[in-house]
């Protein structure tokens, strides 16, 4: 971004302008959340920096509310957890078979009524997440699969599909058939060729859609608050009551440990992209 | 020439046309049976119940179905002058058989939407009923309350006569059916959901505003700067976006509220005084600049993919040809980042219309959107045909503007990451 030699005094001021404006965006979508570290360090209750804090003196800090949320007593955190990776990883894999499945069928060039198709198992993705949830919660009811894990799995699926649909209609909009046909024409038969041909090639592009299906799952909230009983409490749903009514450091522990397994994902997800982008010949 | 031509045939005999639209159906059969089981998934969890709830909306068969004497009594009634002893007796029997059933209570919930004040005089015309004498229904009915010798209130019985209705749809734009039978809008002071459709549109669209004009900058940046100081950038937008939605809200909670980072900033400064610490969160503010930081990455992304394509040489084509570097933006680069802005700001605005779970946290009574409300009638007044027709609303509009989206960018265009 250097600018030449040659530039005139009011572009290079408007450059320098440009930059911090840049710099400011950055800083209002990364700040807040470096917000939540220190202050669930915090050894007192308050959601504020302390002085002690400031000063970093080693006594304004401590543990206290990650042992809270481990060992609290009636805490919902345990149960919330355990609920939130069974769900996510439940609804995960029907997303993932269902979604690639139905791609695999949509980047057929004999698909019929194919966008039309598409916009149906999209939809999820893009109708509000209240209606969604209440016409979910409609079906089940009606089903009687309402505070089940069955039906948040259900529901998670739907709203997962979508996810995983495009990111695999994508790693097969650079899939070269031919090799397909090869194997069909060296005796291999269909299921043969996608389990040891079509899958190890877009297995980027389903592995980041399961990415997708995942988050969505473990941080979906309005529908599981229509859908959950007590017994389906997930950490969204505990966060959101917490949130509602009193805002505690605890959450601000759970939250630290939601930023680092989203920035695990990230870097997988990322490191995924760019293989598949490799792939694809994109980048050379 | 086709008549004449001898036809191909295929070493079975079969004529090559045949054989080749055989081929093509078993292809077409086989890319369909491939997306059916997901198809079927959704169309019976997904597609029905969303038709379940136009259904629901306009559903009004409960009263129907509570009052089947009094509404065949009242055909012949003209609605004129009060009813006949007839319709006073059917509506006494249709009434004692609710009663035995415990089911009055529902009735007078019902009635009471149609026009206030029933829920007190079923309550009395419940205890008073047990001493009815047989006969002359009609003044001992109107003997139990004054309402119960208005005509207005009969009238308002007879028009839940029907099995289905739009009055809730009316009831979402503040409108209702009145005594004369037109279509009329509430007092002014009682228009909530006017209100609150005109504020959801208002702050969807200011969001679309402000993340365009964060975006655009940072987005060509992305896109200029060489890949090992974009990449590293890239994060800044990439975190945020996989980051928990609680988690954004609950920092944004920590840095608005009144002791919070920001205020604590602005007292800092000398900007407000500190016992005048203005109140960021709970209101509008609160929505908008909560709503514009989580939905910033669903405008940068598209953008940059757009910027990505576009060729520095152009811009250098531009300034060769004469153009100062503001006109070489204005002429070349920004009509070419068109395609990207289209897809931001519709992704943006549909994501933002439908928006319920920041607003409800920091939003506040003012800062609250449609969906709120939607999620309030669900569980909290369990007027599920009212939350079904208010949704379904919702839902048009969207499907409008998502109609748009895949003219403008096609929905195969949707990039995720």
């Amino acid at each position: 971004m250097a600018l030449p030699k040659y530039t005139e005094p009011h572009y290079r001021i408007w450059h320098y302008v440009y930059l911090t404006i840049c710099g400011a965006v950055f800083f209002f979508l990364i700040a807040p959340l470096f917000v939540i570290f220190p202050l669930s360090f915090n050894a007192e209750e308050f959601l504020s920096f302390s002085e002690g804090m400031k000063s970093l003196d080693p006594d304004a800090f401590s543990l206290r509310w990650y042992k809270d949320m481990i060992y609290g007593t009636k805490n919902p955190w345990g149960l919330a957890a355990k609920n939130s990776f069974i769900i996510a990883i439940f609804a995960t894999i029907g997303s993932v078979i269902l979604g690639t499945v139905a791609a695999l069928g949509l980047s057929s060039r004999h698909m019929p009524y194919k966008g039309l198709i598409m916009a149906v198992l999209i939809s999820p993705m893009i109708v509000p997440l209240i209606i969604s949830g209440v016409a979910i919660f409609f079906f089940m009811a009606k089903a009687g699969l309402a505070a089940t894990h069955t039906g948040i799995v259900l529901a998670h699926i739907i709203l997962g599909t979508p996810f995983v649909v495009i990111t695999v209609t994508a790693t097969l909009s650079g899939f070269d058939h031919s090799v397909t046909r090869a194997a069909a024409s060296l005796g291999s038969d269909p299921v043969n060729t996608f389990m040891k041909i079509t899958l190890p090639l877009i297995l980027p592009g389903v592995i980041s859609g399961g990415l997708f299906a995942f988050v969505t799952s473990f941080d979906e909230v309005v529908v599981v608050l229509f859908l959950a009983g007590l017994e389906n409490t997930t950490i969204p749903i505990q966060m959101w009551t917490g949130l509602r009514e009193q805002l505690s450091p605890t959450i601000l522990a759970v939250a630290t440990c939601l930023i680092i397994l989203s920035t695990l994902i990230l870097v997988t997800a990322e490191l995924l992209r760019r293989r598949s982008e490799r792939l694809r010949g994109i980048n050379q | 020439m086709s008549s004449e031509t001898k036809q191909i045939l295929t070493t079975d005999g079969i004529p090559l046309e045949v054989s080749l639209k055989k081929a093509e159906r078993k292809n077409k059969i086989k890319a369909f049976l491939l997306v059916a089981p997901l198809l079927f998934f959704l169309i019976i969890t997904y597609v029905f119940p969303i038709g379940d709830m136009l259904f629901r909306s306009v559903d009004d068969k409960m009263v129907t179905q509570m009052l089947p004497k009094t509404f065949k009594a009242m055909e012949n009634w003209d609605g004129q002058e009060l009813p006949e002893e007839e319709v006073f007796a059917a509506f006494h029997e249709d009434f004692i058989k609710l009663v035995e059933d415990k089911r009055e209570g529902k009735l007078s919930t019902q009635l009471n939407y149609t026009k206030n004040g029933f829920k007190s005089i079923i309550k009395k015309l419940r205890r008073a009923s047990k001493k009815f004498e047989e006969g002359n229904y009609k003044e001992q009915i109107m003997a139990v309350h004054k309402r119960w010798a208005d005509v207005e209130y009969w009238r308002a019985i007879q028009r839940r006569a029907p099995e289905f209705t739009g009055q809730k749809y009316l009831k979402g734009m503040d409108m209702y059916v009145n005594e004369e039978g037109k279509i009329v809008s509430v007092e002014e002071d009682r228009r909530i959901h006017r209100v609150l459709w005109l504020r959801t549109l208002e702050i969807a669209f200011f969001v679309t505003v402000f993340c365009f004009l964060m975006a655009y900058p940072i987005a060509h940046l992305l896109a200029t700067l060489p890949m090992k100081y974009s990449n590293l950038l890239m994060i800044c937008v990439l975190l945020p976006f996989w980051t928990s939605l609680l988690v954004r809200t609950a920092s944004w909670m920590i840095l608005l509220q009144q002791q919070g980072i920001v205020n604590d900033f602005f007292v800092g400064i000398g900007l407000v005084a500190d016992d005048n610490r203005p109140e960021m969160m709970y209101n509008k503010t609160g929505s908008y600049v909560a709503m514009t930081q989580i939905l910033l990455p669903f405008m940068v992304l598209p953008l940059y993919s757009v910027m990505k394509t576009i060729s520095p040489s152009l811009m250098r084509a531009g300034k060769s040809l004469g153009g100062t570097p503001f006109i070489a933006f204005w002429k070349v680069y920004f009509p070419l980042t068109i395609p990207g802005i289209g897809a931001g700001c519709l992704l943006v605005f549909i994501l933002a219309i439908g928006y319920y779970i920041t607003p409800a946290l920091v939003g506040g009574a003012s800062g609250t959107l449609i969906s709120n409300q939607i999620a309030f009638h669900m569980k909290s007044t369990l007027d599920w045909s009212f939350a079904s027709a208010m949704g379904l609303m919702l839902l048009s509009g969207v499907l409008v503007i998502y109609w748009l989206y895949n003219k403008i960018v096609g929905i195969d265009n949707i990039k995720l990451g």
